[in-house]
C-alpha cells in the first residue's frame, strides 16, 4: 500500500470504483425484473402451464442475479481488499 | 473506513468477523471459533428438526412431523423433476446441502448471531464438492461422451468452436458463481440490516424509522435466506441432470 498523497489517491481511486461498481447492480434488477415479468405474463396466459415453470424462472433469476452479486463482489474487494 | 461518529457506532461488517470463542488467540485451523460453533448448531437444528420430528411416526402427523414430511416431499420432488429418476440415487446428498444452507441461513438472522453461509470459505467448499461431484458423476457414466455437453451439436458447425469455448468456460464459472451467489446475499443482507441499525442509533428518538425499516428488511431476508438455499439446491439438481444426461 503506498503511503502519503498517493496513498490518498489510491484510496479514493477504490472508493470511486467501489461506488460505480455497484452501478452494476442495476443491470441485475433490470434482469430479475424482466425474467419475473415475461413469467408473469405468459404465466397469466396459460394459467395451467405455469406452476411447472416455477423452478425455470428461479433459476434464470439465479443466473442473472450472480452477475450483480458479482458487481457487489468487486465493490466489496475494492473497500476492504485494495 | 470512515468510522461514524455516532453512539452505538456499529459497522455493519464487524458481525462477519471470524473470532475465537475461548481467549483471543491466534485462530488455527483446530481453534473453536463462532463459525464452528454455529455450524454445530446449525447440524443439530437439521437433526432436532429431522430426527426428532419424524420420531413418533405417527400416521397422522403432528406438526413437527409434517414439517419434516412437507420438507422431505418438496427436495424429493425438485430432484424427480429437474434431474430424472435416476438422480434420485443422489437425493440424500442433495437433501443433506438444502437443510444445511436454509437452516444456517435462517439461523444467521438471529440477533448476536453468526451467518456462516455468509463466508466464501463455507460456501466455496460446498460448491466446489458439488462441481467435483458432478463433473466426475459425468465422466463415470458416460465416458469421454460427456464431452459432448461442451460440442451444442443443434448449432451451425462453425459456430460450435466458438460455443464450445463459450460453454466450457461457463462451466469453470460454474463453482464461482455458485458460491458467491450464497454468500453475497447473505452477507449483504445482514449488513443492510446493520446499516439499519446504524441509523437507528444515531438518530434518537426519530429512530422509530429505520427500526421499521429493519423490520421490512428482515422480512425480505427471511424470504431471501430460504429462496438463495432453494436456489443453490435447484442449482444443484440442474448440473446434476448436466451429468447424467448430457446431450445438447
Amino acid at each position: 500500500m503506498a503511503t502519503g498523497v498517493e496513498g490518498d489517491l489510491v484510496q479514493m481511486g477504490a472508493y470511486i470504483g467501489a461506488g460505480l461498481a455497484c452501478t452494476g447492480m442495476g443491470g441485475a434488477a433490470v434482469g430479475v425484473g424482466h425474467v419475473v415479468g415475461n413469467y408473469l405474463s405468459g404465466a397469466l396466459r396459460n394459467p395451467s402451464a405455469a406452476g411447472g415453470q416455477t423452478a425455470t424462472m428461479f433459476i434464470g433469476i439465479a443466473f442473472s442475479e450472480a452477475l450483480g452479486i458479482f458487481s457487489f463482489l468487486v465493490a466489496l474487494l475494492l473497500m476492504f481488499a485494495v | 473506513m470512515a468510522a461514524e461518529e455516532s453512539a452505538f457506532n456499529i459497522h455493519p461488517m464487524d458481525q462477519f468477523v471470524i473470532k475465537p470463542l475461548f481467549g483471543h488467540g491466534d485462530i488455527l485451523w483446530y481453534t473453536p471459533t463462532n463459525a464452528t460453533l454455529w455450524m454445530g448448531i446449525t447440524v443439530l437444528a437439521v437433526i432436532a428438526m429431522l430426527v426428532l420430528g419424524t420420531r413418533g411416526r405417527a400416521i397422522v402427523p403432528s406438526r413437527s412431523q409434517s414439517i419434516a414430511e412437507e420438507i422431505y416431499a418438496f427436495v424429493h420432488k425438485m430432484v424427480e423433476d429437474i434431474a430424472g429418476k435416476e438422480g434420485l440415487k443422489y437425493f440424500p446428498y442433495i437433501m443433506t446441502l438444502f437443510m444445511f444452507i436454509v437452516l444456517a441461513n435462517v439461523l444467521g438472522l438471529l440477533p448476536m448471531s453468526f451467518t456462516t453461509t455468509s463466508h466464501i470459505a463455507v460456501t466455496a467448499t460446498m460448491a466446489m464438492a458439488v462441481f467435483l461431484f458432478v463433473t466426475l458423476l459425468g465422466f463415470y457414466k458416460n465416458g469421454f461422451k460427456f464431452l459432448s455437453l461442451f460440442w451444442v451439436s443443434s448449432a451451425p458447425l462453425v459456430l460450435r468452436p466458438i460455443l464450445a469455448i463459450i460453454e466450457i468456460i461457463s462451466y469453470f464459472v460454474r463453482p464461482v458463481s455458485h458460491s458467491i451467489r450464497l454468500a453475497g446475499n447473505m452477507m449483504a443482507g445482514h449488513a443492510v440490516i446493520k446499516v439499519f441499525a446504524g441509523f437507528a442509533g444515531a438518530m434518537g428518538i426519530g429512530a422509530v424509522a429505520p427500526i421499521a425499516g429493519i423490520m421490512a428488511v428482515y422480512g425480505l431476508e427471511m424470504l431471501v435466506t430460504v429462496i438463495q438455499a432453494y436456489v443453490f439446491t435447484i442449482l444443484t439438481c440442474v448440473y446434476l441432470n448436466d451429468a447424467l444426461h448430457p446431450v445438447h
